[in-house]
């Protein structure tokens, strides 16, 4: 009411105004609803919290300590079956995150890719990415699922046929790569000489990686400073020193020297009784699951993509290619960063709905959040409101995580006006 | 399905309060008709036939309370549900009990608030595998990739079973019966384990059950038994009264065949407070005097049912090893009707 120009002349205020004066009816309104629908929540809460009490089963999350009892086959930090539910949980997250993450780079890189090429002037090609898009959006994400697990588990060969004389099977790349159906076992670096890991409490860093990326930040850091250098000597003598050699060597030397120090070597995955043991194991269902989301996301991607070239004015390209710019150039320098304006708050959109889409995982055998807590915890623990509870903040956590970070990018490519 | 398991979980915990305390039975009488709790396929325990019309152990024993509350063993509807959403559907009302392959553990009883009220099989997991595997014992699995229902005691015995042994495996959770048997007949595992009754039936349900065999080891007590909500001790009397008397009729000679004849009066008082000629059994529990006669004869007694669902002349072929009378040297025993 504070810009009101017009000043009402001056009355005493009754109560019926709240109902009759049109300055104060909106807010009256406004306050009612609010009134109604916080009373409504708190009524279902109070009363899912009362009935709960009443069978002997009142809300309490004290269950996140006790031993979860359950196995979960692919765990990023330590885990077994003797951990609680509370660790059990936060595994389960991190497989979330490890797929949701996955799938979003891949699904920006097919988007991205087949945006281009769904505008391309071949036609089979723009065709080509049409059908893609048309047939992948239109199926359900979880029927996809299902096929990349039942196809892989059904191509791949079984561990057991890499046996025997002549096996039916081979590993791939120098004998490093196994693909089997339980999943693909790729080598993994060991170090004969490790230097060991620091525990902070929850979960374990390696201090080799630690090492690792600080040299690596280091060599960055003096690339960046040298070239300053340079800048500043080519302002004042007019003559530019070559900095590419000096950076290099900044980048590489020290970690390559601190490798061989520290006996880096690759452990290749061995075939031992039922499957291959050693190596990095990336499962049939992450395979899976990573694939599904990535292929059904990309459509929408592609169609973002496309979508946001075409906003951009064809001036600008015409403009660009007159100028004699290369059509390649012309797209990643010119068209590109303007479309990303209308791409980015798609991109966010569809971030958000393949993370929550990961939540079909446990159709295949995948151990994200909704498999641990939301699932088997719940189940055997008999703590449906709280689990549910719980699985829900997670997850609006991780959307507004995303969201957030995604609008700070956003405004950063924003249009600057001059 | 994040949603339609928290949809159930606030109708849980909303109509929790109201449930607990209610009267199943009044409920049921006045509804007409059982909503009884079933596994989604599980043959020879519970599972559709060509005609869509669910067949089986678990089955049978819900016709029998049909039979004996309202005189009809059609008067049930079967609510398929999965190891997962069962404690579920029970605690939010939306089945009477559960006639499901249920092990009766502690926390179960105890924490999840629901009440076992007998066992109709006494079963114990069992591991199924290739023959072409190469393996005679469950303790030379170490390293196996297996296939386990998630929301199960199975999984719990699987982990402490290979944990006890000092072996590895990899776990690969399924949702269902159809999803784990596609999975292990494509051998995205080596193993695939639950109750051992089950098992039976997957393994005679695969193309070709010559070419898998159930290892010789059971690595747990799995007593399967009806589920009711805690707290309803009447409607809980119904329900394990019922069993029993099936039971006890197969120990005291009673048949579908012939109870028709024995309700009429036998010089044995059992079967006569049982089958309603003495005593007022029945009126206890609010129900008619021939509840028991009319239980039986619709679906035979224990014996009949274990031999038409799952006995040895079945696909199933299960011996009733556990599962005989207490007087052949098994575990079924019905305290006495009196
Ligand atoms: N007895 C165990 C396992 C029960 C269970 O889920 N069994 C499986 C195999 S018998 C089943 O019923 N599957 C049928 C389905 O998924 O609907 C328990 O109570 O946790």
């Amino acid at each position: 009411m504070a810009d009101q120009t017009i000043q009402p002349p001056r009355e005493s205020f009754n109560l019926s105004m709240l109902l009759y004066d049109q300055r104060y009816r909106g807010l009256t309104i406004q306050v009612v609803v609010l009134i109604l629908v916080l009373s409504g929540f708190f009524w279902l809460a109070n009363n899912a919290a009362t009935n709960l009490a009443a069978i002997g089963k009142p809300i309490r999350f004290d269950f996140m300590d006790d031993t979860a009892g359950y196995d979960i086959s692919q765990h990023l930090i330590e885990y077994n079956s003797t951990d609680s539910h509370g660790r059990a949980t936060l595994v389960g997250l991190m497989n979330t995150l490890l797929v949701a993450f996955m799938g979003c780079v891949t699904a920006t890189i097919i988007g991205v890719v087949g945006g281009v090429l769904r505008l391309s002037n071949n036609w089979l090609v723009s065709r080509l990415m049409t059908l893609y898009v048309e047939i992948f959006r239109n199926v359900p994400v979880l029927l996809w699922i299902l096929v990349c697990m039942f196809t892989f588990t059904a191509l791949a060969p079984q561990p057991r046929e890499f046996r025997g004389e002549n096996p039916e099977a081979t590993m791939k790349m120098w004998d490093s790569v196994a693909v089997t159906n339980r999943g693909i076992y790729l080598p993994e670096p060991l170090f004969s000489r490790p230097l060991g890991d620091i525990d902070i409490g929850v979960f374990k860093i390696s201090i080799e990686l630690l090492v690792l990326l600080g040299l690596l930040a280091g060599g960055i850091l003096f690339a960046r400073w040298n070239a300053a250098r340079a800048n500043k000597i080519q302002a004042e003598t007019g003559e530019r020193p070559t900095t590419i050699w000096m950076a290099v060597a900044a980048i590489v030397i020290p970690p390559i020297v601190v490798l061989i120090a520290l006996g880096f070597h690759v452990g290749k995955p061995e075939l031992t009784g039922f499957n291959f043991q050693g190596g990095i194991n990336m499962s049939a269902p992450l395979i899976a699951l990573w694939l599904g989301l990535s292929l059904y996301t990309g459509t929408y991607i592609v169609e973002a993509v496309r979508s946001g070239i075409e906003s951009v004015n064809k001036g600008q390209a015409e403009a660009a290619s007159a100028l004699g710019i290369r059509p390649g150039r012309t797209m990643k320098l010119v068209v590109l960063p303007q479309a990303l304006r209308v791409i980015l708050p798609q991109l966010t959109s569809q971030y958000l709905n393949l993370t929550k889409n990961s939540s079909l995982a446990i159709a295949i055998g995948y151990m994200d959040l909704v498999a641990t807590l939301g699932g088997i915890t719940l189940n055997q623990t008999g703590r449906e409101m709280e689990t549910i509870l719980m699985t829900m903040g997670i997850y609006l956590t991780i959307s507004l995580l995303i969201s957030f970070s995604m609008t700070r990018f956003e405004n950063r490519v924003k249009l600057v006006e001059r | 399905m994040k949603t339609s398991i928290f949809i159930s979980a606030l109708a849980a915990a909303v109509a929790l309060g109201g449930l607990a305390s209610a009267q199943t039975l009044d409920d049921v009488k006045a509804r007409g008709k059982i909503n009884c709790g079933v596994t989604e396929g599980t043959l020879g325990f519970s599972a559709r036939d060509g005609e869509g019309k669910h067949q089986g152990f678990d089955v049978d024993f819900c016709r029998a309370l049909g039979a004996a509350i309202f005189g009809d063993s059609e008067a049930v509807e079967y609510i398929e549900l999965s190891s997962k959403n069962r404690f579920t559907a029970l605690s939010a009302g939306q089945v009477d009990l559960l006639y499901r392959t249920t092990t009766w553990t502690f926390s179960r009883d105890v924490d999840l608030k629901t009440s076992f009220v007998g066992v109709n099989y006494y079963d114990g997991q069992g591991f199924l595998v290739p023959t072409g595997l190469g393996v005679s014992s469950a303790k030379e699995l170490d390293g196996a990739t297996v296939c386990i229902e998630t929301g199960t005691t199975t999984e719990l015995n699987l982990a402490d079973f290979f944990r006890v042994n000092g072996m590895s495996y990899t776990p690969l959770p399924v949702g269902g019966t159809t999803e784990a048997k596609a999975l292990f007949e494509e051998g995205a595992c080596d193993v695939y384990t639950t109750d051992a009754s089950a098992l039976a039936g997957v393994r005679a349900s695969l193309k070709d059950p010559a070419a898998f065999q159930i290892l010789p080891e059971i690595v747990s007590k799995e007593p399967l038994g009806p589920t009711v909500r805690h707290g309803d001790d009447q409607w809980g009397d119904v329900v394990r009264w019922t069993q029993n008397a099936l039971v006890a009729a197969e120990e005291l000679g009673v048949t579908s065949a012939n109870v028709a004849e024995l309700a009429n009066g036998t010089d044995n008082p059992e079967i006569n407070r049982m089958l309603g000629s003495e005593g007022a059994l029945g009126a206890m529990l609010n129900l008619d005097a021939d509840w028991a006669a009319r239980a039986i004869a619709a679906t035979g007694n224990y014996g009949e049912i274990f031999e038409r669902n799952i006995g040895e002349n079945t696909p199933i072929g299960l011996a009733r090893g556990l599962n005989a009378q207490w007087t052949q040297g098994g575990l079924q025993y019905s305290p006495p009707f009196r």
